[in-house]
């Protein structure tokens, strides 16, 4: 589904991602894993349109994204979620998931000036689907509160929620369990897998060794900028460089 | 009726009262007043759309207003265009200005675009000033009557119900579109432009329309202005008016519909009431602001919301 050609990316001297190549399979959970610094999220960012890449190319399903803005990729069927956590605090929860069926909703001028009643009720069908999006995390109760008031678990996956209104099929989430305790990590490894359960393909950032190998189809390690080794969950617990690099000896999956 | 349009309770309040005061004014230097405090209100809900909703700050309002003014009275006295087409032309004219202006400069966020509208605004002043042969100069330059298709604004009465229904009417859109996916978009602006860019929204495109939007308001208000005084000089586009209406705004409160109308009319109206201090009366004025500042960082119209959020729980 998502294959990527031999991308580099360099700040200054430092080539942040260095000629990396690898594919996605549709309908898979694809993890990225390496030490701090490896050039993962840079990667996220460069598939998503926030960096331009250097050289390589990026292709989904067979037509080249390489260097389109993040805003038109999600019109293509991809979103991102932030290991930084990147949410309206302005908004109620509910608004911060209605943001995410932004793309389906008409804003033009007139129409929202003089309160047409298409905007009306476009707005109530999307905030049934929203709600509905809200029960899978089961937040439909805080709905109407502001979402500064709720906690740093809740709004990780309030992220993971507001990404899925763009009815994605590449969904990308950098870290979505970092910072969170073992409860709320379950939790978020469960909604991950339900996602996929409709179909959508992910791609996963994270440090959580636990879950990545619980729930990943796929990994991709990098250290360096540079692809370091990639298979299946097992054949990475057990591949030599890579418990030299990150994983150290004696992980037990 | 009333819901269908939505007109809820705070318009009709507002509605009302712009009914009753009339009856307490006195002479024609309270209509004067009013309406300059209709018209600063006007201006500052597009800038509080601006500031409050989408987290633009802009520095430059009182010269786009000022620009804006000067544009549809220069076609209207000196080359014989009607006033009402004089401020149309003036509001397209400006639409690309700011459009064109917005581009580069809403890149720039905080201080940087602060500085940067800022700029933009000092600019304008000293064209308005320099340009002596069509503005006037330093001295400014009168500006004929008003006339609406043959209709002419003549007493302070006429003036001030047109400049409250628009304000009403400006209200009324405002508060919808504050209210419909457009106005959640410019709020995920303040809150998070990541946020919204990773959802698909194109973030640089919102802002420019929110600036060309909140620019028009200004023009619309500040030719009004001139035709209303009769007179306009480079004063109205200068530094000073334009961090006037910031204050105003931010007094009082961004991002509440009526917040720029409370901080509009009462820093309108308190430099009127603080004459009688004379010598004191601007440190009394920096004082009161300084005041409500500290007492109410989110501004006047906070207060009020809190309050009647009170009531409201107290009800149940």
């Amino acid at each position: 589904m998502l294959q990527i050609n031999s991308v580099t990316k360099q700040f200054g001297g430092i080539k942040a991602v260095d000629d990396l190549s690898f594919r996605v399979k549709k309908g898979s959970i694809h993890s990225i894993i390496g030490p701090n610094g490896a050039g993962k999220t840079t990667l996220v960012n460069m598939i998503t349109g926030v960096y331009k890449v250097d050289s390589g190319t990026i292709f989904l399903d067979g037509a080249d994204i390489t260097n389109i803005s993040t805003d038109k990729l999600v019109y293509r069927g991809i979103c991102r979620t932030f290991q930084n956590l990147e949410i309206c605090e302005n908004l109620t929860v509910l608004e911060n998931v209605l943001l995410g069926f932004d793309k389906y909703m008409d804003k033009s001028l007139l129409k929202s000036c003089f309160r047409s009643k298409s905007i009306q009720a476009d707005e109530a069908r999307h905030k049934q689907r929203a709600l509905h999006l809200l029960e899978l995390i089961g937040l439909e109760k805080l709905a109407n509160l502001k979402a500064e008031n709720l906690s740093y678990g809740i709004l990780k996956k309030l992220e993971i929620v507001r990404a899925l209104g763009t009815s994605p099929e590449l969904i990308l989430l950098d870290e979505p369990v970092a910072g969170l305790n073992p409860k709320e990590t379950q939790e978020v490894s469960n909604l991950i897998k339900t996602v996929v359960a409709d179909e959508v393909t992910i791609i996963l950032v994270e440090h959580d060794m636990k879950m990545v190998m619980q729930i990943s189809d796929y990994i991709t390690v990098m250290n360096f900028g540079k692809k370091l080794a990639q298979g299946t969950p097992e054949e990475i617990a057990n591949n030599e460089d890579v418990i030299r690099a990150y994983l150290g000896s004696g992980v037990v999956c | 009726m009333f819901k269908r349009y939505n007109i809820n309770r705070d318009i009709l309040t507002l509605s009302a009262i712009l009914i009753i005061v009339p009856f307490f004014f006195q002479n024609d230097f309270y209509y004067e007043i009013a309406i300059v405090s209709l018209l600063n209100s006007l201006i500052c809900i597009g800038l509080n759309m601006l500031m409050g909703y989408a987290g633009q700050v802009s520095l430059g309002h009182g010269a786009f207003a000022g620009l804006g003014g000067y544009i549809a009275v220069i076609l209207s006295s000196n080359y014989g265009i009607t006033p009402i087409f004089g401020i149309f032309i003036a509001v397209v004219t400006m639409s690309i200005f700011a459009f064109i202006v917005s581009k580069p400069i809403l890149r720039l966020k905080g201080h940087y675009l602060a500085m940067a509208t800022l700029g933009v605004g000092i600019i304008i002043s000293i064209v308005l000033n320099v340009e002596d042969e069509l503005t006037g100069g330093s001295d400014g330059m009168s500006v004929d009557s008003f006339t609406v298709f043959g209709y002419e604004f003549s007493s302070s009465l006429q003036w001030y119900v047109l400049c409250a229904i628009l304000l009403v009417f400006t209200i009324w859109m405002f508060t919808n579109l504050i209210n419909s996916p457009f106005g959640r978009v410019l709020r995920s602006i303040e809150g998070s432009e990541k946020a919204a860019n990773s959802v698909g929204i194109n973030v640089s495109h919102y802002k420019s329309i929110v600036f060309v939007l909140s620019v028009v308001i200004a023009t619309i208000a500040g030719s009004l202005y001139a035709f209303f005084s009769g007179f306009i000089s480079p004063s109205e586009a200068s530094f000073s008016h334009s961090i006037e209406l910031v204050v105003m705004v931010v007094l009082g409160g961004l991002g509440r519909i009526y917040g720029a109308v409370i901080g509009a009319v009462i820093l309108t109206i308190l430099p009127q009431l603080l004459t009688s201090f004379e010598d004191y009366q601007t440190l009394i004025y920096g004082a009161i602001i300084i005041f409500v500042m500290i007492f109410m960082p989110k501004g006047i119209a906070s207060v009020y919301e809190d309050v009647r959020g009170r009531l409201f729980a107290s009800n149940k």
